[in-house]
């Protein structure tokens, strides 16, 4: 792409967003050049700040018309390059589409524009008792548009659900620059649901302009117990015996060994460091509803076999609970030069198995695994410590990172729960879809966007690309797990 | 389990298909019957997949059932309600023969769908045959998956106009220690939605609501110390009533003689219909009404206030049953049904022209 072409560009968007709105200074790309998947970088041909709908149909009309590509991004936290740039494409930056519009608690809903963070609009509505459920650990810096784009999840979606669970409406912006409206405030869908194709779509079906969210009440009383166990598999069973017995937590989440020294280290939460495993199990609800589940749950960690339980005295020890869980990646990040997070999921009951294959291949790569996950939900984030300065030991990671979400997929789960397949797990797509409903996936953007100038490259993996992939993963003729049923 | 029939169908099902699709012919995909009459009428070659039957996978501690589309409704309820577990979003069966293919295709949920998710909320996979004469499987088994878009949940509501759903996995929950229903003497339908939606903003654990013929009903469902302290809080009186009537459509209220009109709309909208008999559900968010309705009328009134209304049943055949999409809207629809179906075989115009 030569600068002429850039500024030319450039001066066509000018003719409608201010100029500073449109960044065509390479020094100032950079800060777009990759998401919270920093080894994957790219340089854009420009990034645009529309301010309002009207500027993003109009960046769409002239995209369309050009056949340029378009990244939409929102804070850039993606962690499976959702929002790498393209080369010979454009970033739209939703950033400052940052307004709450609407908060309406009588029918317990606020109406806001994409590039809110998750947080606000939670102390927004404080004051009035409700908040948002989704909470990824992100939550202080992502955006609604984001989390919308990848259905982000958090600790509590077990028992308040994802993003998709927790939005009424959508208004957005399609390939060719027109708005279309999902409005699901009646609780009713006229014709086809395209709300579950558009959460999670990872900016591939539309530009999401307007989010429409649920608001809950605030529990009364929401209190923490810790278990400590010696061994990961006695903590997995403690947790499918707790959600057998019916109570559904507001969370559960486990760390192991190394995940715990790191986040002891880090932020004194007071975790016991020679533990095989945590779990950390919230309940919420009434003060007496709580107060009795609670003393039920640490009877069932202690007949787990836990070594050890915690009940959080006040809020301020709650919270510290939860503080080393949720500073768990940063506080991975302290002890080595680099990590990579993986984020398959599986059915609770495989945890024991998953996680002795974890260790397996950790030995094998020689490469160390610290382990939190998801418990509740079975969505496991085993981080790989690499140092990207040694030659080929990125290389090395993500092979490891692919043979995990292998391993995934084999025991009955998915390669992705929560951080979307960007352009990260393209690969791994190609082994948990057949052919014929990669083609379905392709068929339906081809319904939003026939040019396929949404975020090109991403999510969905072309026939090359699988058939790259599996050239060089098939050994002797054999795909990897060939009793691997795919459902 | 036993005494659910496990028998697969799948092959015959193909081979029907695929012969289906090459001379040009076009099949209506019947369950159990139960909800043939939801959408238009058509004329197809009529193909019965409630055959298709069987527990694939029920693990009680993963919360996740996996069954063939011809499972009975009743049958799979009772199965659950053995490991106390239920589905979420409380189906209702119209009928013995109602099939669990036929619950996800139409899409209809009962009193407890405004309070704890639609069917659409707790799919988490389905495996199709589509109108290539294809197998896919989307989604999958477990809670969270972000992996491709979730088509899976798109079969909800899509009234098997897409493909036959020959195997789904749906998240349940446990059943409650505790329900209790509560009656308030509310003579207006705007004192009910008012009411009903203040209480929203609160920490209750309510699991239904009713307004008609000047009462409201609440029902309350949790541990037992947590309806009881939110029936302390809220007063009212204990009430003999059958939620299960109502899901069913078999109160009083409904009279089998008379056109039965579905009205949805944002919950907290005030009342607009006035004289009209009406029950109102969902806090709010779904009123039915019993009797002759001008329903164009009633579909600009509604389309104005962000809702839509659905000729539901025993109208008259030319009034379309579902609230008209923009053209727009129904073009990219009818694009997405032929990504699936590009001969048109499936249920042809049961939702609207062309899809």
């Amino acid at each position: 792409m030569s600068q002429a072409r850039r500024e030319k560009l450039a001066a066509k968007f000018r003719e409608f967003l201010a100029p500073e709105n449109v960044v065509d200074q390479p020094t100032s790309l950079n800060a777009y050049e990759c998401d919270g998947l920093s080894a994957y970088r790219q340089q854009p041909l420009l990034v645009l700040l529309p301010e309002n709908i009207e500027q993003v149909q109009q960046v769409m009309r002239v995209c369309h018309a050009q056949r340029l590509p378009v990244v939409s991004r929102g804070a850039g936290t993606s962690l499976s390059g959702g929002a790498l740039p393209h080369a010979e494409g454009v970033v739209l930056s939703l950033a400052k589409m940052n307004r709450i519009l609407k908060v309406d608690p009588l029918s317990r809903l606020a109406v806001v524009e994409p590039g809110v963070r998750n947080l606000a609009i939670s102390e927004a509505v404080e004051s009035q008792g409700l908040y948002y459920a989704p909470d990824p650990s992100s939550q202080i810096a992502c955006s609604i548009g984001g989390n919308v784009a990848e259905n982000a999840g958090g600790v509590h979606c077990l028992k308040y659900g994802l993003t998709l669970h927790n939005i009424l409406a959508l208004k957005v912006v399609s390939a060719e620059g027109e708005i279309f409206e999902i409005d699901q405030r009646s609780l009713q869908v006229d014709g086809y649901d395209l709300l579950p194709l558009l959460v999670g779509s990872e900016g591939m079906l539309g530009i999401v302009v307007e989010v429409t969210v649920k608001l809950l009440p605030i529990p009364r009383c929401a209190r923490v117990v810790m278990g400590v166990f010696d061994s990961v598999e006695k903590a997995g069973d403690s947790v499918a015996a707790i959600i057998a017995e019916g109570v559904i937590p507001a969370g559960i989440e486990m760390m192991d060994n190394p995940a715990i020294r790191a986040a002891e280290d880090f932020v004194h939460a007071g975790y016991p460091i020679e533990a095989e495993a945590i779990l950390i199990c919230e309940l919420d609800g009434t003060e007496e509803e709580v107060l009795s589940q609670i003393e039920w749950v640490e009877n069932v960690l202690k007949q787990g076999g836990a070594t050890e339980t915690r009940l959080a005295r006040d809020e301020a020890e709650r919270l510290l609970f939860w503080s080393g869980r949720k500073a768990a990646f940063p506080a991975v990040g302290r002890i080595s030069p680099d990590y990579y997070c993986i984020d398959g999921t599986i059915p609770r009951k495989a945890l024991s198995a998953v996680l002795a294959g974890v260790r397996q291949l950790s030995e094998e790569y020689d490469l160390p695994v610290a382990n939190v996950f998801h418990a509740g939900d079975g969505n496991l984030h085993p981080l790989i410590l690499y140092d990207g300065n040694n030659q080929g030991e990125l290389e090395k990671t993500e092979e490891l990172g692919s043979k995990i979400l292998q391993l995934c997929i084999h025991h009955g789960g998915t390669i992705t729960g929560e951080h979307g397949v960007g352009v990260e797990k393209l690969g791994e797509m190609c082994v948990q879809f057949s052919e014929s409903e990669r083609e379905q996936f392709h068929a339906i953007r081809e319904c939003f966007d026939p040019l396929k100038i949404l975020n090109p490259g991403k999510a969905i993996p072309t026939l090359a690309r699988c058939a790259e992939f599996n050239a060089m993963h098939v050994h002797e003729g054999k795909l990897p797990f060939p009793e691997l049923e795919r459902f | 389990m036993s005494a659910i029939a496990d028998v697969d169908i799948e092959a015959e099902l193909t081979s029907q298909i695929v012969a289906v699709a090459a001379t040009g012919g076009e099949i209506e995909i019947i369950g159990g019957g139960s909800k043939r009459f939801y959408g238009e009428s058509f004329e197809a070659l009529p193909v019965d997949v409630s055959g298709h039957s069987g527990v694939i996978d029920y693990d009680p501690a993963e919360l996740v059932i996996t069954l063939r589309g011809g499972c009975k409704l009743l049958e799979i309820e009772a199965l659950l309600a053995e490991h106390r577990q239920m589905f979420g979003f409380e189906p209702p069966c119209y009928g013995r023969d109602a099939t669990i293919g036929g619950m996800v295709a139409s899409g209809l949920a009962g009193p407890r769908r405004a309070f704890a998710g639609s069917i659409r909320d707790f799919v988490l996979g389905v495996k199709i045959l589509d109108g290539h004469g294809e197998i896919n499987h989307f989604g999958g088994r477990v809670i969270k998956n972000v992996a491709g878009f979730d088509v899976s949940r798109l079969m909800v509501g899509s009234l098997g106009t897409l493909g036959i759903i020959l195997e789904v996995s749906i998240r349940v929950i446990p059943i409650y220690e505790t329900e209790l229903t509560l009656a308030y003497e509310h003579g207006g339908a705007d004192q009910h939605i008012r009411w009903i939606n203040e209480l929203g903003s609160q920490p209750l654990p309510i699991s239904a609501s009713a307004w008609f013929a000047g009462r409201s009903l609440l029902r309350l469902s949790g541990s037992a110390q947590g309806v009881r302290q939110a029936a302390d809080q809220l007063g009212g009186d204990p009430a003999d009533f059958s939620w299960s009537e109502l899901k069913e459509q078999t109160l009083d209220f409904f009279d089998v003689e008379q056109p039965l009109t579905r009205i949805s709309l944002p919950p907290a909208s005030t009342d607009w219909l006035g004289d009209l008999p009406q029950l109102i559900e969902w806090g709010g968010a779904q009123r039915w009404v019993c009797g002759e309705v001008d329903i164009p009328s009633l579909r600009n009134e509604a389309g104005a206030m962000g809702g839509s209304v659905c000729a539901f049943r025993r109208h008259d055949a030319d009034v379309p049953v579902f609230h008209p999409l923009s053209p727009a809207m129904l073009k990219l629809q009818r694009n997405l049904k032929s990504s699936f179906d590009p001969a048109g075989i499936f249920n042809p115009g049961r939702i609207y022209q062309g899809l």
